[in-house]
């Protein structure tokens, strides 16, 4: 048994939703109980779709469970075909179900339909959301192409420059729940096109089943999110001998890899205006007078492993960060993110436990926190800024406006949000030079502030981390502020104060004084250096 | 019974199970806490019906079930211990330990109410270990109340004196306001379950009578009356009718004398109705189609019908009890279409057949029909919303007024053509 207030991943049968819905002409029974319906509104709320999922609930009782649940998950099948008439069904089961081992999979098989039956095992007590949908896609995928992999006279490949066509590839992995999924897509599609290379299936966002037998057709696959996408990919290479991408497109330097990796891959030459660079702000911004301020910057990355790579990456190599802490949740990430942990010297946190990801937050006392939305709480509890870069996510996550992670602009995207939360440069200079003018005050609104007015503006943040302070250094470290050592601290800048008031407590604690004055405030800022 | 029509329907259903009533418990006791022993299913169920807007410090988690605990590796019992020892280190301030049951665990038949006494001999005197079902196979949404409640009612300190109980969670603010009206009636000893501390629990006995605030409480309510508490019939305390005569069937069975009352209640109705006014005029005529989710459906129906001049399309209601609902049921006018149970696909064949102005329904439902153009209500903020008794009246009527003025400035159109 494993305790948890929250958790980052829904079961495994959600993944497979996930799945269905991004897709088109897809139907999915899944044998569950009426409150696994819950699952609905991740789809209708968090991304604010305007259609249900494709998803008939056999919605199972107590008192079926005597009785013949057979018969029932049957009833549902036969009715959803005759109403969806779908182009291929999905037959699983949630946690429950699979307690009472109806195998509806198999009991879908025995009925003669007409359709492809794709029969989902996802064992429900030792996986998670990712896995799930990774799992079904697979499955999907080779249940459809099957025949066509063992068929090998299908599979010896023409290459496009002998059939005297554009080469085509497939973007494979982005879904909905995804993280701005929908965008990446539109956006590596520009690129791609821009490059001379036709796009022959997306999947699963948007494809059906019949657009998914034309992927042997595709001269290579794009691996867009490895999560949900990479046994496939393995798949489609062992069968059908296309090779695909391993890099993921986030990030200036990245997306370069990235078209590197696919002109190598497809035999072409790459173009020398993407080895530039400069089709994204990115560089020019991080290098830009303003941005000086962004140097060295302390940052803590948690999500899932795609996203955690990537972000890791552009932190410290393209706005010089310093990466203090990083870590997945993905247990089929935690190698890759294991290794690139390491490059960083540090060792990645791979845990489930929300409340362990924030102590290690505290511990490691970042400026920003790049996360989920469990950190984007845990930040504000610590009164740290945070912005959002993977799944699981909020609705305010799936903007309207076009916002992509992946290729130039994405790249574009990432700078304005992560650099925000973090104040603007020349800001955080005027505040400092006026801080002791009277009309200065603590709660000054800067232009961010006015912006959304959403509660976390960076101000509010801040000024939480000072109340934050107050509140636990007397009862909790026994170390006294002394009323000249707090009105000290007052003229500290606001938005650096509680790191300021940390690092004096911390040094008053190493050197074993139990009263703050202005003196111990200045030895100990000689002492750290800040 | 009213005359009203009264259908069952099987098949898909989409309603949360009753786990979702910790949503709002765990807010009403901030000393207790909900522990449900499941699958990460249940865990991301109360999590998604949670939102994150309550993220603090929640008072319910999850003891997921893995694969060992499944195989027989792990003693189920043992693990159990081991989480909730480890739980109540953490958080030392909890009081009330409610073990809630789900579908995995009833159907591998963990004993819940063996766990909680074995837990309760451990930690006496620290915390008081409870159990009760929430799960999908045997509950829906608001039922886990009412489970939580029953686990409750043996706790309750025995008392012969004259009381007055005012039983279902109700805002605080609301809460106030009904116990002031008993008040001014001459009704001091008015208490209410649960209480606001899930430790001070009100007594019951004889001489209490008790006031249905919810009308999802069937097993608590019987529970009540077994410890000899007498259960009054009345409607549920939704508009100014239903509250109106809520109020009263108390007044009548403490004999308070009627001209105290239609005294105290009269000035309350006329401002109540001068604040409903408006909303009537946007909600008279308007067709409503109720989806079934909360069990408030049946007094939410005979309000909007009776007081705000909405026609009646279809009542849908998770189940009904004819017992408790029979004032409601004769509130309601000729020929209403009630209909228990749910087959989801059919029940929103006949929404798009009828077009209603307005439907009410669970939020994964809710985005869908807005998107072919039906304005929704989410069942939900009935739950969470301060709604009930004389004053709230016009409140009530405002969130179903809402989406239609909503929909009204998007289309441009003035309010006089709605
Ligand atoms: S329906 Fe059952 S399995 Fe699903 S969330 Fe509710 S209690 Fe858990
Ligand atoms: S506090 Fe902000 S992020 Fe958290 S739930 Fe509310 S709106 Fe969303």
């Amino acid at each position: 048994m494993e305790l948890t207030l929250w958790t980052y991943e829904g079961p495994p049968h959600i993944g497979a939703m996930r799945i269905a819905s991004s897709m088109k002409g897809l139907h999915y029974v899944l044998h569950a109980p009426q409150g696994d319906t819950y699952a609905d509104l991740l789809f209708t709320m968090i991304e604010r779709r305007g259609t249900r999922p494709p998803v008939t609930y056999t919605t199972f009782q107590a008192r079926d469970l005597g009785g013949d649940t057979a018969e029932l998950v049957k009833g549902h099948i036969t009715e959803a075909v005759e109403r969806f008439r779908p182009e291929a069904l999905l037959v699983g089961e949630s946690c429950t179900a699979e307690l009472i081992q109806d195998q509806p999979g198999s009991l879908a098989k025995g009925m003669g339909l007409k359709i492809p039956i794709i029969s989902l095992e996802l064992p429900a007590y030792s996986k998670k959301e990712n896995w799930g949908a990774a799992e079904t896609f697979y499955q999907l995928i080779r249940g459809l192409l099957k025949e066509k992999a063992e068929d090998s006279s299908e599979n010896t490949k023409l290459s496009w420059q002998e059939e005297g066509r554009r080469p085509r590839v497939n973007l494979l992995g982005p879904s909905l729940l995804g993280f701005r999924c929908r965008d990446d897509v539109l956006e590596i599609q520009k690129i791609l096109g821009e490059l001379g290379i036709d796009i022959n299936v997306i999947a699963p966002l948007g494809a059906s089943p019949n657009d998914l037998m034309r992927l042997p057709k595709a001269d290579a696959n794009v691996c867009l999110y490895p999560e949900i996408a990479e046994s496939t990919c393995l798949w489609l290479e062992r069968s059908f001998k296309t090779p695909f991408t391993k890099i993921v497109p986030i990030g200036v330097k990245a997306t370069q890899d990235f078209l590197e990796e696919l002109h190598r891959i497809l035999g072409m030459e790459i173009s020398s205006s993407i080895k530039k660079g400069d089709q994204s702000k990115l560089p020019w911004y991080s290098k830009s007078v303003d941005s000086n301020y962004l140097t060295g910057k302390r940052v803590f990355i948690f999500g899932d492993g795609t996203h955690v790579i990537a972000a890791a990456r552009i932190a410290k190599e393209e706005l010089g960060f310093e990466v203090v802490g990083m870590g997945t949740y993905s247990r089929e990430m935690a190698r890759k993110v294991r290794a690139e942990a390491k490059d960083l010297g540090l060792e990645a946190l791979i845990t489930n436990d929300y409340l362990e990801v924030e102590e290690s937050i505290k511990e490691c006392a970042p400026e920003l926190v790049l996360g989920t939305q469990m950190e984007r709480h845990s930040a504000k509890r610590l009164g740290i800024p945070c912005a959002v870069i993977s799944t699981p996510m909020h609705v305010q996550d799936v903007p309207a406006r076009y916002s992509p992670q992946m290729g130039w602009e994405g790249a574009n995207v990432i700078f304005d949000d992560w650099v925000h939360p973090l104040m603007m440069g020349l800001e955080e200079h005027l505040i400092g030079m006026f801080r002791h003018d009277f009309e200065f005050t603590d709660g000054h609104q800067s232009h961010l502030g006015h912006l959304g007015g959403h509660k976390s503006t960076p101000e509010e943040s801040f000024k939480e981390t000072t109340q934050i302070s107050n509140n636990q250094s007397p009862s909790e470290n026994s170390i006294n502020w002394t009323t000249e050592g707090e009105s000290e601290l007052a003229k500290i800048p606001f938005f650096v104060r509680g790191k300021v008031r940390r690092n004096t407590e911390k040094y008053a604690r190493q050197s074993g004084c139990r009263e703050i004055n202005g003196e111990t405030l200045l030895d100990a800022k000689a002492h750290f250096g800040a | 019974m009213g005359g009203s029509t009264l259908l069952k329907e099987t098949g898909p259903r989409e309603v949360f199970c009753g786990l979702t009533s910790i949503v709002w418990l765990h807010r009403r006791m901030p000393d207790a806490f909900f522990l449900v022993v499941g699958s990460r299913t249940c865990a991301h169920l109360i999590q998604s019906a949670a939102g994150v807007m309550i993220f603090a410090e929640p008072r319910f988690g999850t003891a997921i079930l893995e694969e060992r605990d499944l195989a027989g590796l792990a003693d189920a019992h043992e693990e159990l211990d081991r989480v909730v020892k480890n739980l109540l280190k953490r958080r030392p301030e909890i009081r009330t330990l409610f073990l809630v049951g789900s579908c995995p665990s009833e159907v591998i038949k963990i004993d819940l109410s063996r766990a909680a006494e074995r837990l309760n001999a451990q930690f006496q005197g620290q915390v008081r270990v409870l159990n009760y079902s929430g799960s999908g196979i045997e509950t829906t949404f608001t039922q886990g109340e009412d489970g939580a409640l029953k686990a409750l009612v043996p706790l309750l300190p025995a008392s012969k004196s004259e009381q007055l109980l005012l039983v279902g969670t109700l805002a605080n603010p609301v809460e106030d306001r009904l116990k002031t009206i008993f008040n001014r009636l001459g009704l001091q000893n008015v208490e209410s379950f649960p209480p606001r501390e899930s430790t001070q629990l009100p007594s019951i006995g004889p001489g209490t009578k008790v006031l249905l605030a919810q009308p999802y409480l069937t097993d608590t309510a019987r529970e009540l009356k077994n410890r000899g508490a007498e259960i009054l019939t009345a409607p549920f305390p939704l508009g100014i009718e239903g509250s109106k005569l809520w109020i009263e069937a108390a007044a009548n069975a403490f004999n308070i004398d009627k001209t105290l009352v239609n005294a105290t209640l009269e000035p309350l109705i006329i401002r109540a109705r001068k604040a409903l006014k408006p909303y009537v005029e946007k909600l008279s005529g308007k067709k409503l189609f109720l989806l079934p989710e909360s069990q408030l459906e049946i007094p939410l129906a005979r309000f909007l019908n009776n007081e705000c001049g909405m026609e009646l399309i279809e009542v849908g209601i998770p189940y009904l009890n004819r017992e408790m609902m029979k004032p409601e049921l004769e509130l309601l006018p000729q020929n209403t279409r009630i209909v228990e149970g749910q087959h989801v696909e059919k029940q929103l064949d006949r929404v798009r057949a009828n077009h209603p102005d307005l439907v009410v329904c669970g939020m994964g439902l809710a985005n869908p029909l807005e998107a072919e153009g039906i304005s929704t209500k989410w069942s939900i903020e009935m739950v969470f919303s301060p709604i009930h008794g004389i004053d709230q009246a016009s409140d009530l009527a405002e969130l179903f007024a809402r989406p239609l003025h909503r929909q009204n400035l998007l289309s441009n159109k003035t309010l006089e053509t709605v």
